[in-house]
């Protein structure tokens, strides 16, 4: 086998490992719970047989650790449970068919992904550009203003953003949406349309860290001496650093960019909640508030797996960038 | 459209800046200056251009009713002039008052540095003095709700409360004095914890190692794998279940205590493990020293920098996280006065801004004041790090 699939097998082990006891946290974190299942769904009057029924149907009287295997097999199949505020109004209204968590979750799961891809679109190309001209033009008022914008930006937090760009992009000069109404089956252009506000608020979010990223990466090869034999060659600086610095600042940046879009995934949460966004993170919030306990499961479990997936990714991209981390002696 | 051709526009006004330059003087600077560089003065000089003909137009129109854009980009001009200019005059301050090393200090100090340290202490004296400089109580209700801000009775005002009440009648000024306290307090009370806890057992565990370090180090890796903002709403929904008003914010502050405590133990640990194989702490383990004295009195002095730097940026991340969650409505909880919760609050006066700019100005002064706050921590980290770095590039 080669070194290389070697190391990334190893690495999808260790990931597929640090998932395996993130559900176990989790799924600890909610067993903590007070009361359970049963009595949520029969509320507080119910008898004890009534609830000794519906605990024996569901299984809830297994010790905990059978309990555990079978959650996991159901999530493993994508049977993510039935939500606690369907199960009440079903038994309130009499509703024939229940929506299970996972019906909840999947279309609110392509939106949050449609979000992240589209700021994704905007961010990266933005960032590494804006590293490059910073690293190209660095110690100059340029770079200077660079600097000072990003990590005001990042030191924001994302409502702060997400209301300044409302107040000029929404309500002063009313070019695009204040709150994203995206419907199933919307036309592609209106979706973008909806998406564009959030996505630019994310993207001022996640700017700062790769384009000082890039910057510092670039910046500190120049000092190497194929950089300087490059100039004494006379290449233009913009050459010297697009053809010969980048290449090999390429690792850093992948890594970090990664890193971004792992923060992104978990980062919609205040944003959705802002713009009225249908993603899973302002689903998770609701959840949250009303303790809608396996939608809150189901939840934390995307977005651990997403974050724990695009971090995998960026272990990995740096390795395959980098011959020496190819290679190991 | 119009952007296309204003920027065509400065283009063509870039070259021709380089162009003239070249044949009027001669000198190499225009000879050898590369055609982004005249693009950027071209570019710099027409934003300049286009923000004073925007700062001078008149903030009312014909039939004084208030034009938003420009009164708020008074407004933001008005602060960034008051802020340089406090900034340069506190760095002023610091280099003629003080001893010797603080006068140094101040001498080598970016505007950005100073602007930082005048924030922070600014905050920390409202923080301090809440209850002496707040017109009213936080808690305290008054009949009259939705009044706009600004004082001005004609416009709906009430000098009583100069930035208005809120949707049930709470003096905003007073809750945004008093917010200083809550939210720069009990974020500022989570990183101490965050630092206690994390700080000596990551000293324990690069003290110890053998199997207390790995065990310690693994707990710490499956809790960095989890988002932190998403496990700690995660255990918020639990403890939920428990306590809630005063007792929530309790459990909030303990949660994300240990969530962040995670990252100060993998950095304490990491600077732990450098000074733990130093000659000194050989010799005094050889003296038969304990434990406590060797955490406390011999490594924490050395991984003092490092450390406070990292108190700085944690402080940031404490402080967004509660206000996020306080914005969730999750955070800390009413009738304590809280930026994050005002935010949510006021957010939909924001809708009035065109025509209203006073009235949408609430919700923002309330968010701007976190942002504030971060930006100022940050300027300082910042020039922290750069310092203790030696980074001159």
């Amino acid at each position: 086998m080669p070194p290389v699939l070697k190391i990334i097998l190893q690495r999808l082990a260790l990931g597929l490992l640090t998932l395996f006891i993130v559900s176990i946290v989790i799924f600890t974190a909610v067993n903590m719970l007070p009361g359970d299942f049963a009595q949520a769904i029969l509320g507080q009057s119910a008898t004890p047989e009534a609830i000794a029924a519906i605990r024996r149907d569901l299984g809830l009287d297994q010790p905990p650790v059978t309990r555990y295997f079978v959650w996991l097999g159901d999530m493993l199949q994508g049977n993510l449970g039935v939500s606690y505020a369907q199960l009440n109004f079903q038994s309130n209204m009499g509703g024939a068919n229940l929506k299970t968590v996972a019906d909840q979750i999947a279309p609110r799961f392509g939106n949050t992904m449609f979000l992240a891809g589209v700021t994704a679109a905007i961010a990266v190309p933005f960032a590494v550009t804006l590293g490059v001209l910073a690293a190209l033009y660095r110690n100059s008022v340029f770079d200077k203003a660079v600097n000072i914008s990003t990590l005001t930006s990042i030191s924001s937090p994302e409502f702060f953003l997400a209301y300044i760009l409302i107040l000029f992009l929404a309500v002063l000069n009313p070019i695009l949406p204040a709150i994203s109404n995206v419907y199933q089956g919307i036309a592609f252009q209106d979706r973008l349309m909806a998406t564009l506000l959030p996505a630019l608020t994310l993207t001022l979010v996640v700017t700062a860290h790769m384009m000082r990223m890039t910057r510092a990466a670039i910046i500190n090869l120049l000092a190497s001496p194929y950089i300087e034999m490059a100039r004494l060659k006379g290449v233009s600086p913009l050459r010297v650093i697009v053809k010969h610095a980048l290449p090999n600042a390429l690792a850093p940046i992948i890594n970090v960019v990664a890193l971004n879009l792992a923060y992104l995934i978990t980062g919609v949460v205040v944003v959705e909640v802002v713009f009225v966004y249908p993603g899973i993170g302002q689903l998770f919030v609701d959840a949250v508030k009303n303790r809608d306990i396996p939608v809150v499961q189901a939840c934390c479990l995307i977005f651990a797996g997403a974050y724990i997936l695009l971090n995998l990714a960026a272990d990995v991209l740096s390795i395959l960038t980098n011959p020496r981390l190819r290679h190991p002696k | 459209m119009s952007v296309l051709i204003a920027l065509i526009a400065v283009a063509v006004a870039g070259w021709l800046f380089r162009f003239i330059g070249q044949r009027l003087t001669g000198k190499p600077y225009f000879r050898d200056m590369p055609y982004a560089v005249a693009f950027g003065f071209a570019l710099a000089v027409a934003l300049i251009g286009a923000g004073v003909w925007l700062y001078l137009q008149p903030a009312m129109n014909d039939q004084g009713v208030p034009r938003a854009s420009v009164m708020f980009f008074h407004w933001a001009v008005h602060f960034f002039a008051v802020s340089a200019v406090a900034a340069f005059l506190f760095r002023l301050l610091g280099r003629l008052v003080g001893t010797q090393g603080s006068r140094k200090l101040f001498r080598q100090m970016p505007l950005t540095a100073a602007y930082g340290i005048l924030v922070v202490a600014i905050y920390a004296f409202v923080a301090i003095f809440a209850a002496v400089l707040a017109p009213h109580g936080q808690e305290e209700v008054f009949a009259a709700a939705n009044v706009v801000p600004g004082g001005n009775p004609a416009m709906g005002g009430n000098p009583d409360f100069p930035l208005g009440t809120d949707q049930i009648g709470r003096d905003i000024l007073s809750r945004l004095i008093y917010g200083a306290q809550n939210t720069v307090g009990i974020a500022f009370a989570t990183t101490v914890l965050a630092f206690v806890l994390g700080a000596s057992l990551g000293f324990l565990a690069a003290t110890l190692r053998g199997w207390v370090d790995q065990v310690l180090s693994r707990a710490v890796d499956v809790l960095m794998a989890i988002p932190s903002l998403i496990f700690s709403l995660l255990l918020i929904t639990v403890a939920s279940a428990w306590v809630s008003g005063a007792g929530l914010t309790a459990a909030m502050v303990v949660i994300i205590a240990v969530i962040d405590a995670t990252r100060v133990f993998r950095l304490s640990r990491a600077v732990g493990m450098n000074i733990v194989v130093m000659d000194y702490i050989e010799a005094a383990r050889l003296r038969g020293e304990g434990l406590g004295y060797l955490i406390f009195r011999e490594i924490l002095p050395n991984a003092t920098a490092p450390l406070l730097a990292e108190f700085g940026l944690r402080f940031c991340f404490v402080f967004l996280t509660i206000s996020a969650l306080s914005f969730l409505g999750l955070g800390i909880q009413p009738p304590l006065a809280d930026w994050g919760t005002m935010v949510k609050d006021l957010s939909a006066f924001i809708n009035y801004a065109a025509f209203a700019p006073q009235v949408a100005s609430a919700p923002l002064l309330a968010a701007g004041a976190i942002a504030l706050l971060t930006v100022a921590v940050n300027f300082v980290v910042d020039w922290m790090l750069h310092r203790s770095s030696g980074l001159r590039e």
